[in-house]
């Protein structure tokens, strides 16, 4: 059954990979449609087209804050944590009803060291029973995490919506009055918070990198036997891991909350970190900012730009495009790469 | 003692083929359908019916089939719930449109519709797997909704988006009343079940549960898992669709954009884990307990004299209902229906201990 006849297998060889290849296309006119809307509609001038680029940004750099959450766990532990957005609202709750009673910097102690306990509580009664077990169990198992916390949470903080002051500056400035008319506008909170993420992420990688949690960390990250074989302890390791996540779900709960409220839709909000983690491949996390980044900055533009063409070519209603954009760029990329942009290869047979 | 089938020989392939092969077994489900067509219109209130018995017997219809999406392929989804949306919204646009059409033809279609949609979204499940196919239902989810709540066409240009349905109307009969609902649904179901219980067993479901345990050995054996997994996707949608057009139709009547949402299906996950992953029977228990524990939660603590907010109310459920999970994951990963099965084993020794 070999096949000799060279120029009937190159062909072959052509068609199979042009058959390969059409999600590539697809996705490739996908995009150039997307990059056309905003020329087709003509009413972006340059300067609103930057504000929208800028919001963009912004709530990107929140996406990717949860989203490393979810990086730090899936890669010391290979569980998809999808209590993160959970924790996030418990971090949140947590600080903004202790900071009614005591100076914030305490109240964020506390919780910090809640988020801790909890690590500890989840590693104990949940991860080592079900150590071993199909990734889909341990999906589940974090299912079941979330929909505790998110109860325990509201039953323990309340159900309202809280306020959580940062002290960051609240008021907008405009910028580049010159360059665009009418000039940029731009959250002075926003760009604190962008900060923030920033350092946390910097912090993060000094961590990583220069201490010898650190280095444990990332051997357990690229083989969980030979790192047991050379004496690290793997039930600590995911204790630390579990708290270190919980410590940037707070950071992240903090930042959305003072921008939003802190509430129950905080949790919600994280589920958008999933497709942002495919997006930026499961174990990268430069690849959660930078998918965090692009999903942010998609789906703005998609809500302004392409709604307007879909309920005029189509006669929808518009709006609420940021409700499934992330999911559907996640699914296109999921069909072409599914490792992601960063993520190792992960080559199995499905 | 009295559950043995000692003494039950079969003497055909017939008698070894049947659904129920033990004569215990075979009376107790016949006395259990007796009880549910006969004895239960007496005893039940319409109350009863209308907040119980029917959405419990609507979401079984859900969880059988995604249970033979996730027990039976082993192929994860979120998305259920915006499956029973196409099969709603499929309903309503062909009695809407084709008002002539008898229901029991709309319920079929509104399956298949749900079915199309499904092979759709079931075909990134030839690339990835797992948590990755997670993703791409929750995709499904979220899209799905957007376009329930988006596209005017499918609401019949609603203004507010919200869908009212008309009575039913079955050869001649209005399907007005909660019992006639009941009876309806209850139908249904048992006939769906019976399907269900024969797919599983024949070709497709051994097909499935190859391809569940280890695809590349299926693959080996000569599964292709292109049909496999694809036909566990058109059938699981199938009976979303269905279990979707009785839910708009019989249980809410009227219904807005947010009504299948991702709530509902997460809801349908956990009945299928607490249930019981890979039996039909566990649909049914996880579709009660589901059903049941928020009712419990309310009378409860009414009956102590605690009563409490609707609020602490929804956030114990979800507490109940998240630790359940991971206790179940750990301590019997099959479920309401593995104890089932425990109890049955010992019944037959019982009373003797061998």
């Amino acid at each position: 059954m070999i096949q000799l006849d060279g120029q009937r297998s190159l062909a072959n060889l052509q068609l199979g990979r042009l058959r390969r290849q059409w999600p590539v296309l697809a996705l490739a006119v996908a995009l150039l449609a997307g990059l056309a809307a905003p020329l087709a509609t003509r009413a972006a001038a340059p300067g609103f087209f930057l504000e929208v680029l800028l919001a963009g940004l912004m709530s990107g750099v929140l996406y990717a804050l949860v989203a490393l959450g979810f990086v730090l766990i899936y890669k010391s532990s290979g569980v998809f944590n999808f209590a993160q957005g959970a924790m996030v609202l418990f971090a949140a709750l947590t600080t903004a009803r202790l900071a009614e009673r005591m100076p914030l910097a305490l109240a964020f102690l506390v919780a910090l060291g809640l988020m801790i306990v909890f690590a500890w509580l989840v590693e104990r009664l949940v991860l080592r029973p079900l150590v071993n077990q199909d990734p889909v169990v341990l999906l589940m198992a974090t299912l079941g995490i979330s929909f505790f916390l998110d109860g325990f949470g509201q039953i323990v903080w309340g159900n309202d919506i809280y306020k959580i002051d940062l002290g960051l500056p609240k008021e907008p400035m405009i910028v580049a009055q010159q360059t665009f008319d009418g000039g940029v506008l731009v959250s002075r909170e926003d760009l604190a918070a962008a900060g923030i993420a920033g350092a946390l992420v910097l912090a993060l990688a000094l961590f990583f990198r220069h201490t010898a949690i650190g280095r444990a960390l990332r051997a357990v990250a690229d083989d969980h036997q030979a790192a047991q074989s050379i004496g690290i302890p793997l039930n600590r390791i995911w204790v630390i891991v579990w708290s270190v996540a919980g410590f940037v779900a707070l950071v992240a709960g903090l930042v959305w909350g003072s921008k939003l409220g802190v509430q129950f839709s905080l949790s919600e909000i994280a589920l958008k970190a999933l497709p942002v983690v495919i997006l930026g491949g499961l174990t990268s996390v430069p690849g959660a900012i930078l998918g965090g980044l692009i999903i942010g900055v998609g789906e703005k533009m998609a809500e302004i730009f392409l709604s307007p063409v879909l309920s005029s070519v189509f006669g929808m209603a518009g709006g609420g495009i940021e409700d499934w954009f992330a999911y559907v760029l996640a699914l296109l990329f999921l069909l072409v790469r599914p490792e992601g942009l960063f993520g190792e290869r992960h080559i199995d047979r499905v | 003692m009295l559950y043995r089938e000692n003494g039950q020989f079969k003497t055909s392939y017939r008698a070894d083929l049947q659904l129920l092969p033990i004569a215990q077994d075979r009376w107790f489900v016949l006395g259990l359908l007796a009880f549910a067509y006969l004895g239960l219109p007496f005893l039940a209130s319409d109350y009863l019916f209308r907040a119980l018995i029917v959405p419990f017997l609507i979401l079984t219809i859900a969880a059988i089939g995604l249970n033979i999406l996730v027990g039976y392929c082993g192929q994860i989804s979120l998305g259920t719930a915006a499956f029973m949306g196409v099969g709603a919204y499929a309903a309503y646009n062909l009695t809407v449109r084709v008002p002539q059409l008898n229901f029991l033809i709309v319920l079929a279609l509104a399956g298949f519709a749900a079915a199309l949609v499904g092979i759709g979204f079931g075909v990134p499940s030839l690339r990835i797997k797992g948590l990755y196919l997670a993703v791409a239902t929750l995709a499904a989810q979220f899209l799905l909704d957007w376009l329930f709540a988006h596209v005017k066409w499918l609401t019949n240009d609603s203004a507010s988006g919200s869908v009212s349905t008309a009575t039913i109307k079955l050869f001649g009969i209005e399907l007005q009343s909660p019992l006639r609902k009941y009876l309806f649904v209850l139908t249904v179901v048992c006939l769906l079940t019976l399907a269900a219980k024969n797919l599983v067993r024949a070709h497709a479901g051994r097909a499935w549960m190859a391809t569940r345990d280890m695809d590349v050995a299926a693959e080996v054996i000569g599964i292709r898992p292109l049909h496999s997994k694809l036909s566990a996707f058109a059938v699981s949608s199938f009976y979303a669709g269905v279990a979707g057009a009785l839910w708009g139709f019989v249980h809410l009547g009227a219904w807005e954009p947010a009504a299948f949402n991702v709530g509902l299906s997460l809801n349908l996950l956990f009945m299928v884990i607490i249930g019981g992953m890979g039996s039909i029977l566990g649909s049914f228990f996880g579709a009660a307990f589901i059903v049941l524990l928020p009712l419990i939660l309310n009378q409860v603590p009414l009956w102590l004299g605690i009563p409490l907010s609707t609020a602490t109310q929804s956030n114990l459920e979800s507490m109940i209902f998240g630790s359940l999970i991971v206790i179940f994951l750990i301590a019997e990963p099959q479920g309401l229906a593995r104890l089932w099965a425990i109890g049955k084993q010992k019944l037959r020794l019982w009373p003797f201990p061998h």
